[in-house]
């Protein structure tokens, strides 16, 4: 069996578990950090070993496929496992930056290694029910991390947050009993080739189920009510992780299931998919440009640009989901820099409502150049990466002759500028209210992860070729599933 | 057997949701254990309700035929696992939010957490700037 399937669960696992037995904060702290570089290298051996050798599965136990628990990588799941280590890597220099010594010692370190083992086992598992119960280890530990410190921002958004949650979980449950019900089957390329002797109005029924379970989780329109008012609560170490990676493990099931089982009715579901996503885009960032408070203003943000990943889903080209793909990436690490910066201005003002910032550009200018690179790129300017990701998805839109979701999503770009534009000017321009303070304890050390997710956002845009055909081989395998039937099942459709 | 059993579902779903939706927190947390054994139910009927032989291997090799379905046997054993787990942590979460929000009315904390924009000078210095 390949090993390195398993190390980015292992890896994660191993942390968490150390960090729990370890009484030492340093003990915590380093190990934090080296569990994070550890997943790094393992997402990026992982990708190289499926460049090289194409999909990889592995049977746990060695129990044959339907039967027993598949882990499977497929360029998909690699890339995602990939970022994620990107985004733990710039999370955890931000915690040891942060030196939070309460949330560290209620074992801050311990839970966020297990969401990370949560969230890659989301990534990585080839069995629909595993896919509910790695949803079950990431909400767990994201419940425990979003109340860490018991503030009470953060338990009247935990408590919405923990709600929400559960109803989603419930719907998945309930969806993936259905199915087994209706196929006898629950590994996900065992299901893909059983679906078609479903009748066809009961899949569409079953893949609404999924639709508004995954739905909930990726916040998108209009289930993403819970996510403005939870996100912002927990401080930005946490907050950041969240933003990442969360909602995208939903945007990553809605990709897996409705390329991998429910492609009967294209028509109706992707149709509908796309006008999810135009909402989700619409709303999303006219909410956002009504917010005074950064954090929110973000995570309204945050919403409106997961219509983007459902976009090119719903388009459903070579070229439209390797858009998909390619902004999911970008996503993950724009938004987690953008969620970092406002740690580090809330720690340096005092505040994150926007009235009360200002006057940041002339003692700071480094700092408003660290805030645009990243707020370039969700804007999707050239030369960063978010342009890229826009520019796929909009000629593939354009090739595929969905000019109203081109539109739309040209449109929120723009607004998105607008929105971004007015943070600066808020943030970074305006005279300052009170007097500037410096940061305590200096600005080095929380300024370095975001420097580093900004390079990388710049340096993606600068030479995008790589990820792009990445991106591209991930699609080429969504579309054509056989490949991935192949190697789960060791047969040929 | 099935059929019945599906009504009973049904019934149980219906109860969960509506108890979902009462504003008492707690209301919702026994809402939510009974749609969870709503969910577990409808995996077991799913399954379909055959024989009630286990599924085991005689010393000889011989199985029994036919055998009741293993499956979702297992995958209600996980689920009540987990919501079990999910449903102590929620008791636990609702007592803290109790203490510290004061409330357990979920229209209550709906209104209160947001961070209330202070007074602040930004009006003399919107008057600066234009100025």
């Amino acid at each position: 069996m390949s090993w390195l399937l398993v190390l980015p669960l292992l890896i994660p696992l191993t942390t968490g578990i150390l960090c729990l037995v370890l009484p030492g904060r340093t003990a915590q702290r380093v190990l934090g950090l080296a569990g994070a570089l550890g997943l790094l290298a393992a997402g990026l051996a992982l990708l190289a070993q499926v460049q090289r050798q194409g999909i990889q599965a592995v049977q746990i136990g060695n129990w044959p496929a339907p039967f027993g628990i598949t882990f499977v990588a497929d360029h998909l799941s690699a890339l995602m496992v990939l970022v994620t280590g990107v985004v733990a890597v710039a999370v955890a220099l931000f915690a040891l930056a942060e030196n939070d010594q309460a949330r560290e010692g209620l074992g801050y370190y311990a839970l966020g290694h297990l969401l990370l083992f949560g969230v890659n086992g989301a990534f990585l598992t080839g069995d629909l029910f595993n896919l509910y119960v790695w949803f079950e280890v990431l909400l767990l530990s994201s419940f425990v991390l979003m109340i860490l410190g018991g503030s009470k921002a953060q338990l009247a958004g935990g408590v919405k947050y923990f709600a929400v949650s559960l109803l989603s979980s419930i719907l998945f449950l309930v969806a993936v009993g259905l199915l087994y019900g209706a196929t006898g089957a629950l590994n996900m390329a065992d299901l893909a080739l059983r679906v078609e002797r479903v009748h066809p109005g009961l899949l569409t029924a079953l893949s609404m189920l999924f639709l508004v379970a995954f739905g909930l989780k990726a916040a998108v329109f209009p289930f993403f009510f819970w996510l403005p008012a939870s996100y912002p609560a927990p401080p930005a170490m946490i907050s950041a992780l969240f933003a990442g990676l969360l909602t995208k493990v939903g945007v990553y099931a809605l990709i897996r299931v409705f390329t991998l089982l429910f492609t009967h009715d294209t028509g109706f579901t992707h149709s509908l998919i796309l006008w999810v996503a135009g909402f989700t885009l619409l709303l999303g960032v006219l909410m956002a440009l009504a917010q005074g408070e950064l954090r929110r203003l973000l995570s309204f943000q945050l919403v409106s640009h997961i219509g983007y990943m459902l976009m090119g889903l719903g388009i459903l080209t070579p070229l439209a989901l390797a858009g998909s793909v390619f902004y999911a990436l970008n996503h993950m690490i724009v938004i987690a820099a953008l969620f970092l910066l406002a740690g580090l201005l809330q720690r340096m003002q005092g505040t994150t409502v926007l009235v009360r910032m200002g006057g940041l550009y002339g003692p700071y200018p480094w700092l408003a150049v660290l805030f645009l690179l990243p707020a370039f790129s969700l804007a999707g300017l050239p030369p960063f990466s978010g342009f890229w990701a826009k520019y796929t998805l909009v000629a593939a839109g354009l090739q595929a002759g969905q000019y109203g979701i081109v539109a739309v999503a040209l449109l929120v770009g723009l607004l998105t500028l607008l929105s971004m534009g007015l943070v600066f000017a808020e943030v970074f321009w305006k005279k300052a209210p009170g007097e500037v303070r410096a940061a305590p304890g200096g600005l080095g050390g929380l300024a370095l992860p975001v420097g580093l997710l900004a390079v990388l956002t710049l340096g993606i845009g600068l030479w995008a070729e790589p990820l792009l055909s990445l991106s591209q081989a991930a699609a080429r395998e969504l579309l054509e599933p056989s490949g991935y039937i192949q190697a789960v099942l060791g047969v040929s459709r | 057997m099935e059929i019945l059993l599906s009504f009973l579902v049904g019934a149980l779903m219906a109860v969960g949701v509506y108890l979902m939706l009462r504003p008492h927190l707690i209301q919702f947390l026994i809402g939510f254990l009974v749609l969870g054994n709503a969910a577990n139910l409808l995996i077991f009927t799913a399954g379909r309700l055959g024989s009630q032989f286990p599924p085991l291997v005689q010393p000889d090799g011989a199985v029994l035929e036919p055998y009741a379905n293993p499956l979702p046997q297992a995958l209600i054993l996980t689920a009540i696992v987990i919501g079990f787990g999910l449903a102590a942590f929620g008791i636990v979460l609702f007592y803290r939010a109790q203490q510290a929000l004061g409330t357990l009315n979920a229209e209550a904390i709906l209104e209160a957490p947001e961070p209330a924009p202070a007074p602040s000078p930004v009006d003399e210095v919107r008057e600066e700037v234009a100025q």
